[in-house]
């Protein structure tokens, strides 16, 4: 794997309040790579719902660390993962279907993942029950060629 | 407040703000809920004219409020929303319910 350009990590607890500010910062960090508003809003949205299932499933009732990882690959190539020590998903595939969802309650559409694979180029999810689950994002951005130097 | 209300006969009009989201969409959906069922209209307009950022809580919300206003033999419309909102709301197949979105 080609080595980032830049990277920065950083870890939260499992507050709603956090989904508003984990986007802030991950838009920010990206915001170097002179993005359009378009690229900018798919990026927020994608980590809005990663970050929101790890509120809402991951650590249901309980309170627990998110931790997200935002890196620059060359080529504007943009990678976030995002990673949680809750309960893991015991069937993956199923958990990814449109409108599927298992909170009865919060009125939750079930379309995390159906957003996240729309806005985004490629969506990784890997996952062991018990354990926690991470999600990878990756897109590589238009709006301008990398001359490949960081600065 | 992130959303304000205007009565007019018959009709409600919700003016959304802010961003939209599973953190504020609670305090949104309570909001609404409370103002519609004493307001009983005809029909429920939700104006995303204010609204910066919204991910798919806010369309739980459209469809939990389509539910609501169902079951008081009422509409909903979408108003103001911005060309990315309606990539979102185009993504949930929100289109497929009679729902009018501008």
């Amino acid at each position: 794997m080609k080595k980032p350009l830049n990277e920065m990590t950083i870890t939260f607890l499992s507050r709603s309040a956090n989904e508003s500010f984990s986007r802030a910062a991950a838009a920010s960090f990206f915001s170097q790579l002179d993005p359009t508003l378009e690229e900018i809003a798919d990026i927020k949205t994608a980590v809005s719902e990663a970050v929101t299932n790890c509120i809402v499933h991951a650590y249901r009732n309980t309170l627990g660390k998110i931790r997200l990882t935002a890196r620059i690959y060359p080529d504007n190539e943009v990678y976030i993962q995002i990673r949680d020590y809750g309960c893991g998903i015991p069937d993956i595939e199923k958990a990814m279907e449109p409108l599927f969802t298992t909170c009865e309650t919060g009125e939750r559409a079930g379309l995390g993942f159906a957003v996240m694979q729309s806005f985004m180029d490629r969506v990784l999810v890997r996952s062991a029950p018990g354990k926690g689950t991470t999600v990878t994002l990756r897109k590589t951005l238009s709006s301008k060629p990398s001359d490949g130097s960081p600065r | 407040m992130p959303v304000s209300f205007e009565n007019r006969e018959r009709t409600l009009v919700a003016c959304l703000s802010g961003d939209i989201d599973h953190h504020s969409a609670a305090l949104l959906r309570e909001s609404i809920d409370r103002m519609a069922e004493s307001a009983l209209p005809e029909t429920l307009i939700l104006d995303f004219g204010g609204v910066s950022f919204m991910d798919s809580s806010g369309i739980g919300l459209i469809m939990g409020r389509f539910k609501l206003m169902q079951s008081m033999n009422g509409a909903v419309r979408v108003e103001h929303a911005s060309p990315y909102l309606k990539k979102l709301m185009g993504l949930a197949g929100l289109s497929l319910l009679p729902i009018t979105i501008s």
